[in-house]
Order: C-alpha cells, then structure tokens, then sequence
C-alpha cells in the first residue's frame, strides 16, 4: 500500500494545478469532462497492468485501438441496426487478438517485447491495407452514444470507466490476481506451487485485448474515426502503469495505482494544454517520466534492502 | 597450507587446517558435506582469503586477492560446473582472455597449434582445438578444462568432484588423464565422495570434518571401513522427536519408476512414517522428489496415486514438494506472507476453504514468529521463510508431502520447529518423504533410510542406522 500513495499525492497536486489555472474545472461538468477524456486511457492501462505484472509487455494495443475503429467504422457504416452486433464483434476480436500475443508469447516461447511489436506492426499494416490510408465508413449514432453521450449528467464513458476499474479490482482479489502476481515475481515458484502459469499470462494479454477493444468503443465515439486514433497508446499506457508505481517485469504493483497514473498523465497533458505547450512536447514528457520513474523504482531498491537488515 | 582459519559472517568454516601436497602427487580430499572442503578449495584459488594461516608455493609464502594471483603462481581449479563457453572453439577456450597477438590480431595458427599440443601429449585424440565447445561430450569438456590448465602452466591442479558428471567408461579416461599429469609432476587434489576412486587414485589422503584437519595418511595404509569412520564418526548430540510407532496405509507407490536419470525405482510411503532418502551428490535425491511430484515426471514405472504428468497433476493428487532452493523455486518473496501461504489453495481454486481465521491458525501452528500475514517474505529469516512454504501446503493438507533439504539455512531453533513439524504432521496421517545431505538428520529423523546410487535404490536401512552404514551403501563398497 505504501507504495501506491505517491501516485496519488502527485495526481491531487496536478488537479489542484489544474483548477487554479482553470476554475471550470472544479465544476461537476469540468471534472467530469476530464474524467471523460482520461477513460480510454485509464482502461488501456488497467489491462496493460495485468500483462506487466505478470512479467511482460503488451505494445499492440494502440494499433488494435485503431483497427477497432476502422473496422467499426466500415461495418456499421451509418446503420443503427447494426449497432450491437458490431459492438459484440469488436470485444471479440480484442479477445482474439489478446489470445494470439498469449498464446505465442507463452506457448512458443517468444519474447512478448517482440511478440506484441510484430502484432503492432501485423495490425497496422492490415489497417492501411484494408483503407488504403483514408478509413471509410460512419459510426452509427447509437454507438457514438459511449463516448459523447451521457446517462443525465454523468458521461457514458466515465460509467463504463468506472465498471472497468470495479472489475479489475474485483479480479486482483480473486484467485487469478493474486496467482497472476505470484507468477510475475517468480514463475518457477508459482508453477511448482500448481499455478498454470501458461493459462494465467494468456489470460492477462486476453484482458489487455479486451481492454484495447472497450477503449476503442469510447474513442471512436468521443475523437471520431481516423487511421491515427490509436498511435501511441501503447506507449502511453505502458508510461501510466509504470508512474503508477507498477515494475517493469512484474510481481509488484497494484491496479488501481496503474489508473491513477493513467489519470496522472493526462493531467499533466492537460496543464501542458492549459499552459499553452506544444502538444508535441507529449512524447519528450512521457520519455522523460518513464525514464525517471523507473529509475527511482531501481534506486529505492538499496535503501529499502538496506532498512530491513 | 598451513593453519588455516575461516569465518564466514561469525560461523566458523575452517579451524587450524594444514595440508601438504608434493609435486607428482595424487592427493585426495574427502570429508562429509559441510566439512569445510570447497572452502579449503576456494582459499587455495584466491576466491577466498583466509583469515589465518598461510600458504607456501615451492617453499615461497603467497597470498592471493584474487584468483588471478593464484591462477599466475600456478594453480589451477577445474570445478565441477565448467567455466567454458559453448559457443566457441576448445583453441579459443583455452586462450580465452591471453589469445596470442600477432600485429594487433588474434593468431588463430599458434593458439590451435598450442592447443592440438597438449592434446596429443594428454593422448586425447577424439576431438581437434577447432571443435566447438557445445559438441562436445562432458568428459571432452573435461579435458578441454585440463589442457587450459596445463597451458596455464599449472603446477597445481584441483579437482572438485571431477566424475559427479561422468558415465562409467569415461571414468577410467579421467584416471589416465590424471596420472599422465602426475608423470608431468604436476601436484593434484582431488576431491571426491567416492571411496573407489580414492584407492584407485591417491597416493595420501586427507579427511577434513567440521572445519577440522582429521588426519592425513597414505592410502595404503588405511581401510575403507575406517576411512569412512574418520569422515562421519560423530556423535548424536541434536534432540529428534520420537519416532513413529505404528505406519498406515500405503499413499504412495511406485514400482519400476523411470526416466532418463532414474531407474527401477521401487518406492512405499506409508502414512505416518517419515521416509530419509540419502545418496551424494548427483546419485537422484532430487530427481526422485521431482519425478514422483510431477515437476520431472517419470516416464515409465507404475505408481499409485496415478503417475503425475505435471506438477499440477501431482498437486492435484495430494502431493507437495518443499523444495531444496526455497527462493528460486519456493516463494514469490516480493509477496506477503499471506499471498505466498495462500498459492497452492489459490491454484487449485480453494481459497475459500481457508479462511482469514484459518489462515492465522495456520500460521501459528508452523509456529511463525512473528505470525504477521502482510510482511514480504523476502524480509524473513530463512528458518520463517520455510515455515511459509510449510503453511503453503498445508493449507491443502496433501495426502504426501516430499521434503528436499527442508532445514538448509536454518537455525538451529527453526530446525527443531521444523522436525517437530514433520512429525506432527506424519502423526496426522500424512506421508512424508526427506531428503537431507545432513546425515545426522536424515538419521535422527528418519523412520527408514533409502540410499540411492547413480539413479538407483541400491537399498533399505532400519531406523537409526550407522553413518558408516549409510556413507557404505552411498558411496559404494570398494570392489577389489
């Protein structure tokens, strides 16, 4: 726990920043606009918290991100009736997706670094292929509603957020959260203890798929369809798991502290915005804090040796 | 070597230890695990200093910071795991680090012709210095690690345990191998288990135990029987609690068990009774806990419960394994002790059998101290850190519990926690395997001892047998 509580002081600071710069912010409608705004990413973390807790990588979820859309896009092309079945369609294949980086990564043996960059590259080549570039196509209003719409005053999106963060909670507690943290931290104890810790990581990536597929729903509705709307994401989420305080090669870390620091990034992206820095600083920005903080989580390391002994 | 001393963190290792070895001599090390050998062996090679005591080289008094130093006064260390890179050629090995130069470049042509030299004077013809090191066999390895000595110029050679990893035939080319150094006169120290070789080699030998010199004498004059007295013979001093008085049924049986390290194993656990397995280094000890858990499974063999494919089919069928490396493969130590007391149930999907009162009762009777469930276990002593692998099984009370080396690196406090544990938990009608290198242990706990040999059960020893007895049937009778 006292790991995670740095994660938090720094995210109250942002927003207190924030609302000092712009009072609307501390409005229903102004928090929860950025609420709103931070869900896709706050989602695409929790499912990457799940695959780098056990240990590995998932770099395939902006891609799939974009090709949920466009696929989205294509299929319902306008038609409202078309709206669920194609909903139903995407979670598949970001479950299918997740299967595949699972599969390959534990079963064949592949490093998940380069299992998931060649699914990267896989997805967005098919991506462009299947365009040509411009993506065709209109999202039916029905489901632009889980991005843009809203449930009286509290945004759709911010609701399903919400669901995502009960569930993964609910899933670090189980069974499998626990097993799956054991397998992060040591693989041979875990699998000596009985854990299948094969089934265990597919399933992480499976989630992470997932999650790629739900945060897909909310972007398309809320950013609109473009070939670009996923570019970066992973990097993103793979930057907010790790401020959260979650470690590069697993077995420590906990689930909620990956959101935060989703919520963290953004909103520092949203003071950068507010102070008028080039959004393009974004990248340098992120650099900079997953170089930093995992280099803090490796220098606390001598000190915490050093006060238990 | 003279009066050699040794502490590591305040235990002492090594007291006043001498040893003399002349040029040309076949000198044999022996002494029980933890009698202070590989220690000995290490200050020779500069990886350890000594605290006391001094070492002379041709009459010159040297210390060694560094095994450098000692690889430059010439001595020369083949341990048991070789320091070779399989990637590249046995010329290359040999060299590696001093690669002769000619203009600023390797030169391949004098470093293989050095090296098919001393092949051929060791007689070692089977394979060439071009060979890569990773087609080799073990014994080649062997001589590739020997042939770097002598161009090292060695006057000393060491041999930690050199035919742990060799078949039978390849023995016989190692003894060659050493006598032809011995022609060389070069001085070897040979360190081994195995009474057979001893005769078969040394000219003098030394027995070391408890850190202490015991005596040195030439082979000739001494017996097998007594040679193994001197190692062992000790007194019973630990407390042991009571041993069984009445077995159960049979929870496991394996007959005819095999797999590429082990054959015709024929195995009975019965509840209640507490089983010692003893055999030295590399005779199966652990390949039997694995193979029977499921970790390495037999391949052929009948066994009751059904044969376990996977370590999940061997937990499934109630049966656990504390492993002999509890921090590679027993504990997640970045978890809390919950966590870790929990994984098994949790794999099985059983948590809910165990509840948050179960689980603090749990902790108290493997007598954890203190009981607390959110500290890491990395933060434990290792005496705790084994009472939480304990509580991991017991939490699905396995029908068979396998024990390998469950009090190394333990105090002597959580060691009797530790047995008294075992006991209690074989009282209850659990069936208990153990493992141990310790043979006052393995004896004074054991309601029977099986000695393994080379893969095999080479037979059955009452409760509280001899050392002697035990060290006899594990180390082989000396055929002659």
């Amino acid at each position: 726990m006292r790991r995670t509580l740095p994660i938090f002081g720094v995210l109250a600071v942002l927003l207190v920043a924030i609302a000092v710069v712009n009072p609307f912010f501390l409005e229903p409608a102004g928090f929860l606009g950025f609420v709103k705004r931070a869900a896709p990413l706050v989602i695409l973390a929790a499912g990457q918290y799940f695959v780098i807790v056990s240990g590995e990588f998932d770099l395939s979820v902006g891609s799939l991100v974009t090709v949920e859309v466009v696929v989205a896009a294509r299929l319902i092309d306008g038609d409202e009736s078309l709206t669920w079945p194609v909903l139903g369609l995407l979670l598949v294949l970001g479950l299918l997706v997740g299967l595949v980086n699972g599969a390959v990564t534990t079963l064949l043996r592949v490093p998940s670094f380069i299992t998931t960059l060649g699914m990267m590259l896989i997805l967005s080549g098919a991506v462009f292929l299947w365009t040509g570039g411009a993506p065709r196509g209109a999202l039916s209003q029905g489901f632009r509603a889980f991005g843009r719409g809203s449930l009286g005053p509290i945004p759709w999106s911010v609701l399903i957020l919400l669901a995502v963060g009960v569930a993964a909670v609910l899933l670090m507690r189980a069974d499998f959260g626990r097993t799956l943290v054991a397998t992060g931290d040591n693989e041979r104890a875990a699998a000596l203890s009985g854990v299948r810790v094969d089934r265990a990581r597919i399933l992480a990536f499976v989630l992470s798929g997932l999650a790629a597929a739900v945060a897909g729903i909310l972007l398309g509705g809320f950013a609109g369809v473009s070939a670009q709307v996923g570019q970066g994401l992973e990097f993103q989420a793979i930057t907010a798991v790790v401020l959260g305080g979650v470690v590069l090669g697993g077995g420590r870390g906990s689930v909620v502290a990956a959101m935060a620091g989703a919520l963290t990034l953004e909103a520092l992206f949203t003071l950068l915005n507010l102070y008028g820095i080039s959004g393009a600083l974004e990248f340098t920005v992120q650099g900079v804090i997953i170089i930093a903080a995992v280099a803090a989580g490796a220098l606390r390391l001598p000190f915490r040796l050093r006060a238990s002994t | 070597m003279t009066g050699i001393g040794k502490s590591f963190l305040g235990v002492r290792v090594l007291s006043d230890v001498g040893l003399t070895v002349a040029a040309g001599e076949v000198h044999a090390l022996m002494g029980e695990n933890g009698a202070g050998k590989s220690t000995l062996m290490k200050i020779l090679a500069g990886v350890h200093a000594p605290d006391e005591g001094t070492i002379e080289i041709d009459g010159r008094p040297v210390s060694f910071g560094h095994p450098i130093q000692a690889q430059r006064a010439g001595v020369a260390i083949i341990y048991q795991e070789f320091n070779l890179l399989p990637e590249r050629s046995v010329a290359e090995n040999v060299f590696l680090g001093r690669e002769p130069a000619r203009a600023g470049l390797v030169d391949r042509t004098a470093m293989e012709t050095a090296t098919e030299r001393l092949l051929a004077e060791l007689g070692e013809e089977s394979f060439g210095p071009r060979d890569l090191v990773r087609r080799l066999s073990i014994a080649q390895q062997q001589v590739v690690e020997i042939v770097k000595a002598l161009s090292l110029d060695a006057r000393i050679v060491v041999m930690d345990e050199p035919t742990a990893a060799l078949a039978e035939h390849e023995v016989e080319l190692l003894y060659r191998l050493v006598r032809r150094l011995q022609e060389r006169g070069i001085a070897v120290l040979y360190i081994s288990h195995r009474l057979r070789e001893v005769f078969d080699l040394a000219d003098r030998v030394t027995v070391l135990k408890d850190g202490k010199h015991v005596t040195t004498v030439p082979v000739s004059e001494v017996s097998t029987d007594e040679l193994v007295r001197l190692m062992v013979g000790r007194d019973l001093s630990a407390y042991y609690p009571p041993r069984a008085t009445s077995v159960g049924e049979v929870r496991l049986r394996v007959t005819g068990g095999g797999n590429d390290k082990l054959h015709d194993i024929d195995l009975e656990l019965r509840a209640g009774e507490i089983v010692g397995i003893a055999g030295l280094q590399g005779s199966g000890r652990s390949e039997l806990a694995k193979a029977l858990f499921g970790a390495e499974p037999f391949t052929r063999g009948e066994m009751t419960p059904r044969r376990p494919r996977s370590v999940r089919e061997g937990v499934a069928a109630g049966i656990g394994l504390v492993t002999e490396d509890r921090k590679a493969e027993g504990l997640a130590l970045r978890q809390s002790v919950r966590d870790n007391a929990l994984l098994v149930a949790r794999a099985l999907g059983r948590q809910g059998r165990q509840g948050p009162q179960g689980l603090r009762e749990l902790l108290e009777r493997v007598r954890l101290t203190p009981p607390r469930e959110d500290q890491e276990v990395r933060y434990l002593s290792g005496g705790n850190q084994q009472k939480v692998v304990l509580a991991k099984w017991m939490t699905v009370a396995p029908a068979v519990l396998l024990f390998d080396e469950p009090t190394r690196g333990v105090d002597v406090g959580a060691k009797a926690a530790i047995h008294d544990l075992m006991r209690r938990l074989a009282a209850d009608g659990m069936a208990i395997m153990m493992i141990s290198s310790e043979l006052p242990e393995l004896i004074g706990m054991s309601d029977r001892i099986v000695v393994l040999r080379d893969g095999r059960v080479v037979g059955t020893l009452p409760p509280a047998p001899t050392e002697e007895a035990v060290m006899r049937l594990a180390a082989g009778e000396v055929t002659s």
